[in-house]
């Protein structure tokens, strides 16, 4: 079971105000689709669920807990390129997180336990399609096999979270659809939730148990920069509702939900 | 090929018109003088050492540029990966390796021969002090140049520190380390040569400044064209070896 919670968010460089007064609450296995203008920070969010920013006021727990302040193994990630290892074959670079947890010292498994991390890669490699294209490199795929590599090659790792970064950004259209069909699979298959940043507004809809929208509520057109973006739309999209997720949801509704629709 | 045929003509035909003015003339021997020399240079023993000079100078250069290159590689490859990875080390050292790397190492070979005597150490710690700060930067520069997603994305799969060296940075840095050997190659024999020339008592260099005195041109040209030849079959292994052992360094770049 994974909550993530956000209370009074607020991301600033410098003068510059990105995010205000950001309030979440998100139950375990949702599928939360982020859309937004660009640059109204809605990957600067996804930044700091990552680990690798930080946030100027405000708390952002895991469970009751504060996010760690680094990336780490619970928070999966796929950027929309060159999360691939080039200079790992399709398997090695699926194996690669079993071997960093199951090998402190070399990060590789021989033997016994490298047969087992081999048995679960094949049966990932069997959903994503790619069996074929187990002993080539990064390099010789298609961007829609990178990327399904890059989201197995996360998923392994039995992430709480998963994040997305536009993963489907630079895709061709015909691709996309298969793309959606395999991380609803996977998202399925491993319980988790995700957080998908996206551009494509039928693409969030399509996919998310729950679209936020981030946008700026004050506008100062002297100094543009004076405010910052937050959740405006919290929609939550019944199609598509997580078996669990009713019950969770009804406990926890008083702390969730954006305040500022 | 045509280029190095009509240098081959163009030489025949001056040494040609040169012997045929005076059949003393040094500056341009014949393939024949040529092919008796070095026929008695790499086959018969010298008279006054006993060692056949052709094998005994190749030898001797060879492990001196050998040995400077391989200790230039492991420090490129050891500093190179620290400043790259380490944000610490890369501010304490970077101006430093930048500055170093601008001393002229030719200007600094008096204070090695002062320092080292005149043995193979100082050889060896030119080409080093020549080679290395340039390989220390590149290096650096690579592991910079790594995509940051890449380090997250090894970081989300659970690596520490020491994993996200030994399985994601240092094997794509393998190749960037031959590249940065074969680009170095050039100063490497440089630096061997003038080493040679200055204090030795055998070697490639160390003959070819020897029988200048001679107008011995019957040496020096197949001399050089041999370290030529060295160089060459150097560039052309390490072309290789990266080829084969790194097919995928190049895959991306179509």
């Amino acid at each position: 079971m994974t909550q993530v919670t956000v209370k009074r968010l607020w991301k600033e460089y410098e003068t510059q105000v990105v995010l205000e007064n950001v309030n979440l609450h998100v139950a375990d296995h949702e599928f939360v689709t982020i859309v937004g203008a660009s640059g109204c920070g809605k990957t600067t969010f996804l930044r700091m669920l990552l680990g690798v920013e930080s946030p100027t006021r405000g708390e952002l727990l895991i469970d009751g807990r504060p996010l760690p302040r680094e990336p780490g193994p619970d928070r999966g990630i796929v950027f929309q390129r060159y999360s691939l290892f080039p200079h790992l074959t399709v398997m090695e670079n699926l194996l690669l997180g079993l071997e960093f947890r199951g090998s402190p010292l070399l990060g590789r498994l021989r033997g016994k336990r490298r047969r087992q991390a081999i048995g679960r890669a094949e049966h990932l490699l069997d959903v994503i399609g790619l069996k074929a294209s187990r002993s080539k490199h990064p390099a010789q795929l298609s961007g829609g096999m990178q990327q399904r590599l890059s989201i197995a090659q996360s998923v392994i790792c039995e992430p709480k979270i998963l994040l997305l970064d536009e993963p489907f950004g630079a895709l061709d259209p015909g691709v996309t659809s298969d793309m959606h069909e395999l991380i609803l699979e996977l998202w399925n298959m491993n319980k988790m939730t995700i957080f998908m940043v996206t551009h494509d507004l039928k693409e969030s809809f399509h996919l998310g148990t729950r679209l936020l929208v981030f946008d700026k509520v004050r506008l100062d057109s002297q100094a543009q920069d004076r405010y910052g973006a937050t959740i405006t739309y919290d929609i939550p999209l019944k199609g598509r509702r997580a078996p669990e997720r009713a019950a969770t949801a009804s406990d926890s509704a008083p702390a969730g939900a954006a305040t500022l629709v | 090929m045509l280029p190095f045929i009509l240098l081959v003509c163009a030489y025949l035909v001056g040494s040609n018109a040169r012997l045929a003015a005076n059949p003393g003339d040094k500056l341009l021997p014949s393939p024949a003088t040529l092919a008796s020399t070095l026929h008695r240079y790499a086959f018969e023993e010298d008279e006054r050492s006993g060692d056949i000079l052709f094998w005994t100078d190749t030898r001797a250069s060879l492990e001196r540029i050998l040995t400077a290159l391989g200790i230039s590689a492991a420090l490129g490859l050891a500093l190179g990966l620290t400043m790259g990875v380490i944000p610490y080390a890369r501010a304490t050292l970077t101006s430093f390796v930048a500055a170093v790397s601008l001393i002229p190492p030719l200007a600094l070979l008096p204070i090695l021969f002062i320092v080292a005597g005149l043995g193979e150490l100082a050889k060896v710690l030119l080409i080093i002090i020549g080679v290395a700060p340039v390989m220390v930067r590149d290096l650096a520069l690579r592991v910079a140049e790594l995509p940051a997603e890449q380090i997250i994305k090894a970081q989300t799969l659970g690596a520490s520190s020491w994993q996200l060296i030994i399985r994601v940075v240092l094997p794509q840095l393998w190749p960037r380390l031959i590249d940065a050997l074969r680009l170095s190659l050039g100063s490497a024999w440089l630096f061997l040569i003038a080493s040679e020339a200055i204090a030795s008592t055998e070697g490639l260099g160390y003959r070819i400044f020897l029988v200048r005195r001679y107008l011995a041109m019957d040496v020096i040209i197949p001399y050089v064209a041999w370290i030529t030849l060295l160089a060459f079959a150097m560039d052309t292994l390490l072309r290789v070896i990266r080829a084969r052992a790194f097919p995928w360094a190049d895959a991306g770049r179509r």
